[in-house]
């Protein structure tokens, strides 16, 4: 019986894309940037190609979703930190910025950085403690913190308790409003990209892979992974606070479960450790639960199965597919 | 005397909620996230057979019972077999089995307040001048059986000793023959029968409501890491810290802060003592 195994070869436009030759021919050229543009093209025309307000909303949902997801991916694949408080993240920001606004009257294009930067130091202050944490446990406390603080608000009946605080401003219109939230979304996806790649991205990873390496190398590894979780909070952060601004209210759903699990059904469906498959999984998840939205709770239902189906069966993620297919043909060839 | 006596039901029925948890984790190291959703979906199961089939009460019992245990049995085989071992996948995908489960049950339109267990025995009676009802005395009397039984159970049966052989070194274990997944699958059906158990005992004191779900599984989560993830006996311990001192903050602060002292409780022990304590897990796999 002959036995036949598939294997995988690089296309020859990717092996000669990959150092300086790019330049030689629009061919390669066009083989390394047609990906990123249709992505960066795609994202800016999206408000104009939805119909209706409603869609628009969607978008700006998307992106905020997107952002989160990007967080976690940073945080579980290159730096090692597995964290659920994705809810954390967007409460934190969103009820800082709410305080902002209404206490001190600042306008959203000052509130939102500060919430940012603020809501990034007193994550990472917070979750401090917990940083020498690994696996499992560090999953556990962050999931912890967003149920804690929710209950926090709810039985001390600070920060307008169960009602939440109202009357926040909005953006001067829609398209401010989307192009910001794209636009953060765009810098933030490519400039992780950037980051990962650079030296310090290079210890991140060590600290994932070896800790003791790095540890043994002279490093501090708390203050590597503080930095990376100032990093994700801040993103987050900023993700609460420009979502605060859009619903001009915010309260105790801030810190739904929603906001922790659907990022992470995102980066399983989008590829994880891609960066821009957490993106293109909220792009494909978001639309979809808002699809199924007159099924009510059904949609929470589905999109569990697929997230089971998707870890069991094809735990790769589409973009992991994807990027493997464009770079690499298969053939069957003779063992 | 009050917080006495309310104390060691409310610690019970702690232990009830997470000894399903406990189990799972302790032998199969499965993080059976979706134990809130078999908690509540045996309380739903026993519901239907009683009162749409109109079944005798301790047969609906019975049979929701093996029905838990069966469900179980088919999320470990079907599902959670392919990511073990893998924690953040057993976290995810078992996760989402829950709240595929949970929020199905609230879309099949079991929510709101018309769905009641009737209790096993009525009328209370006064334990010094606190009264008392029968069925949770009950509870109390079952849930010490029933880890005094467990405790027998794995020292003294060989099913019991296979499991507990998994839970301590599961490469010594199968190379002494001991088929590992199937531990594991009897432990996943076991932890499950225990979940609906407690259901079965707990619910008929208040409603079947889906968002009960979710609280079980943080209660049982809280217990099992104070007691130290893995270890039965830190979890009944530890079940009587959280009752205790739920029961004395809803006394002497308010009954909003149950639930912040048993998060506080994780988080507290996570940062401090993530191994639990009792647990035995060793320094260097949870923290650097």
């Amino acid at each position: 019986m002959e036995q036949r195994r598939r294997e995988r070869i690089d296309r020859g436009v990717k092996v000669r894309s990959d150092g300086l030759y790019a330049l030689m021919s629009w061919r390669e050229l066009s083989y390394l940037t047609v990906p990123r543009l249709v992505l960066i093209v795609g994202m800016l025309i999206l408000p104009f190609i939805m119909p209706g307000m409603y869609w628009q909303r969607v978008i700006s949902i998307v992106c905020i979703y997107a952002l989160l997801a990007l967080s976690f991916d940073f945080l579980a694949h290159y730096v090692g930190l597995v964290s659920l408080g994705g809810a954390f993240f967007i409460g934190t920001g969103g009820y800082l910025t709410a305080i902002f606004n209404t206490s001190f009257g600042f306008p959203p294009y000052l509130s939102i950085p500060i919430a940012t930067i603020l809501g990034g130091i007193i994550c990472t202050l917070l979750l401090l403690p917990c940083l020498p944490l690994r696996g499992v446990y560090f999953a556990i406390v962050t999931l912890m913190y967003p149920l804690v603080l929710a209950r926090i608000i709810e039985a001390m009946d600070i920060l307008g308790g169960t009602d939440g605080i109202m009357g926040i401003d909005d953006f001067p219109n829609r398209w401010v409003e989307q192009y910001l939230v794209i636009a953060v979304v765009l810098l933030i996806l490519f400039g992780l990209r950037r980051l990962v790649n650079l030296d310090l991205g290079l210890v991140f990873r060590g600290v994932k892979d070896n800790d003791q390496a790095v540890r043994a190398s002279g490093m501090s590894i708390t203050n590597y992974k503080a930095l990376a979780v100032f990093i994700a909070s801040a993103m987050g952060c900023l993700g609460g606070a420009c979502l605060v601004h859009i619903y001009m209210w915010t309260g105790l759903s801030l810190f739904a479960l929603d906001f922790s699990i659907l990022p992470i059904a995102a980066t399983v469906i989008g590829g994880a450790g891609t960066l821009v498959g957490p993106v293109l999984g909220c792009l494909i998840l978001v639309p979809v639960s808002e699809l199924l939205r007159e099924f009510g709770t059904l949609r929470i239902v589905f999109y569990s199965i697929i997230l089971v189906g998707f870890i069991v069966f094809r735990s790769e993620g589409i973009m992991v597919y994807g990027q493997r297919k464009y770079h690499q043909f298969e053939r069957w060839t003779k063992v | 005397m009050e917080i006495l006596i309310y104390g060691i039901i409310n610690s019970i029925a702690l232990v009830l909620m997470s000894l399903g948890f406990a189990l799972v984790y302790g032998i199969s190291r499965v993080p059976n996230f979706a134990h809130g959703a078999l908690y509540v979906i045996t309380a739903f199961i026993t519901w239907s057979l009683l009162n749409t089939l109109g079944l005798n009460y301790f047969l609906s019992i019975v049979l929701s019972l093996i029905a838990i245990g069966v469900i179980g049995a088919l999320i470990y085989q079907f599902v959670l077999i392919r990511v073990r071992g893998m924690a953040i996948s057993e976290i995810i995908a078992s996760y989402a089995i829950g709240l595929a489960i949970l929020e199905g049950l609230r879309w099949g339109g079991f929510k709101g307040l018309s769905y009641r267990l009737p209790v096993f025995i009525e009328g209370s009676v006064n334990i010094g001048d606190v009264p008392v009802d029968y069925h949770r005395l009950l509870t109390v009397v079952v849930g010490i059986a029933l880890v005094a039984f467990i405790w027998g159970f794995t020292h003294y049966t060989k099913l019991g000793l296979a499991l507990r052989g998994i839970a301590q070194d599961e490469r010594a274990a199968m190379m002494l023959g001991i088929d590992s997944d199937r531990m594991a699958l009897v432990a996943m059906a076991g932890g499950a029968m225990l979940a609906g158990l407690g259901a079965i005992l707990l619910l008929p004191l208040g409603n079947i409501v889906v968002e009960s779900g979710y609280n079980v599984l943080t209660m049982a989560i809280a217990v099992c890491i104070i007691g130290g993830l893995g270890s039965w006996m830190g979890a009944v311990l530890a079940a009587f810290i959280i009752g205790f001192a739920q029961i004395l903050s809803v006394v002497y602060l308010g009954s909003h802060y149950q639930m912040v002292v048993a998060l506080l409780a994780i988080i507290l022990t996570l940062i401090l003592k993530p191994s639990g304590l009792f647990g035995r897990q060793k320094e260097l796999e949870e923290r650097v």
